[in-house]
């Protein structure tokens, strides 16, 4: 038996893309939602946090009960400074893997629906359409402009957010810049340790589809957790 | 897909303030080829109408019958399927798959 309430709650975390777990013991009938904010303080604070991470509802056994564990996770999605090639190339490749896509580009021959059809496409400035968006714990952030005007506000906006994921692209002398500035800027070490630069998993990437393979290949890592710890 | 799961239990909560009974049924636990993932949800009324799916069609109907019963006396439900016997014109899943659906009733 759900509750009405317990059904609302768990929806009204939904929409405002908060993660949830209901856990549910279907000898008894109990059932509880656990938010987001509650699961560290949580008596099966582990096995929500290991199920969360994996995306998908499931059975788990605790002190020799058995739960359902109901997983809501916000729907991930990248957001994209750069309406570039390869972004382009990263457009079918993110539906395909049920990721959504939002780009932002405020140089208005770049952002063209013709060049991005069936894509979020923000012919804006990073500082103005980020915050509309929010930057959440489901949402990965990827700079791609290599136009430090347009790339920096972008992962300002991302280092002080809880983005699962932050990834820049440029050489190893332009992101030494990038970190003189974002130095300046206030961020220290640690903070600007997430940035993912060189961005992408090391797959030898030439082309800007094999580029946002490479990019996209490490986001689903990153979401998804290693399952096998390099040795 | 999460969302997809999500916004028929939206759909759950507005017809239970529309004023109708209402179960959920939830695959909680499959072997095999299973048509739909765990946590997969169909929902159900008491005329019987329903949005979602626990497995692509072969069970819906026997899970949909179950479900009268669930709103009617608020008793949850286990419900589980296996392979169809064919000869028997038993319901079950033409995949070869097992699933345990959990029906209950929204209070």
């Amino acid at each position: 038996m759900v509750e009405l309430s317990t059904l609302a709650a768990l929806n009204e975390e939904r929409q405002a893309r908060r993660a949830a777990v209901l856990v549910s013991d279907l000898a008894s009938g109990n059932q509880r939602l656990v938010k987001q904010d509650a699961i560290p303080g949580d008596p099966l604070a582990e096995l929500l946090e290991r199920q969360l991470r994996s995306g998908k509802s499931g059975m788990i056994e605790a002190e020799g009960t058995s739960y359902f564990l109901t997983v809501q996770a916000p729907h991930p999605r990248v957001v994209v400074t750069g309406a570039v090639h390869i972004s382009q190339a990263m457009a079918p490749m993110a539906r395909a893997l049920d990721l959504d896509l939002i780009v932002i580009d405020p140089r208005t021959a770049f952002a063209t629906p013709e060049r991005f059809p069936e894509v979020t496409l923000l012919a804006e400035w990073p500082e103005e359409a980020l915050p509309r968006i929010g930057l959440d714990a489901y949402t990965a952030f990827v700079a791609l402009t290599h136009d430090p005007k347009i790339d920096d506000p972008g992962l300002v906006a991302a280092l002080r957010s809880d983005c699962f994921y932050v990834g820049a692209l440029g050489s190893r002398k332009t992101h030494g810049r990038r970190l003189e500035r974002l130095t300046e800027a206030g961020f220290d070490e640690t903070a600007m340790g997430r940035i993912h630069a060189p961005i992408g998993l090391d797959i030898g990437a030439v082309s800007p589809a094999e580029i946002a393979l490479a990019i996209l290949a490490e986001i689903v890592a990153t979401l998804r957790g290693p399952r096998r710890k390099p040795v | 897909m999460i969302s997809t799961e999500t916004d028929i239990l939206r759909a759950a909560e507005d017809w239970v303030r529309g004023g109708r009974g209402v179960a959920i049924a939830t695959v909680v636990e499959t072997w095999g080829s299973a048509p739909r993932p765990v946590g997969s949800h169909l929902v159900i009324d008491g005329d019987g109408n329903f949005l979602g799916s626990v497995s692509g069609g072969c069970v819906e109907g026997a899970v949909v019958a179950e479900a009268a019963d669930v709103i009617a006396d608020g008793k949850a439900r286990m419900l589980e399927f296996g392979v169809a016997d064919e000869t028997a014109w038993q319901v079950g899943l033409s995949c070869g798959g097992r699933i345990k659906v959990y029906v209950e009733k929204v209070n």
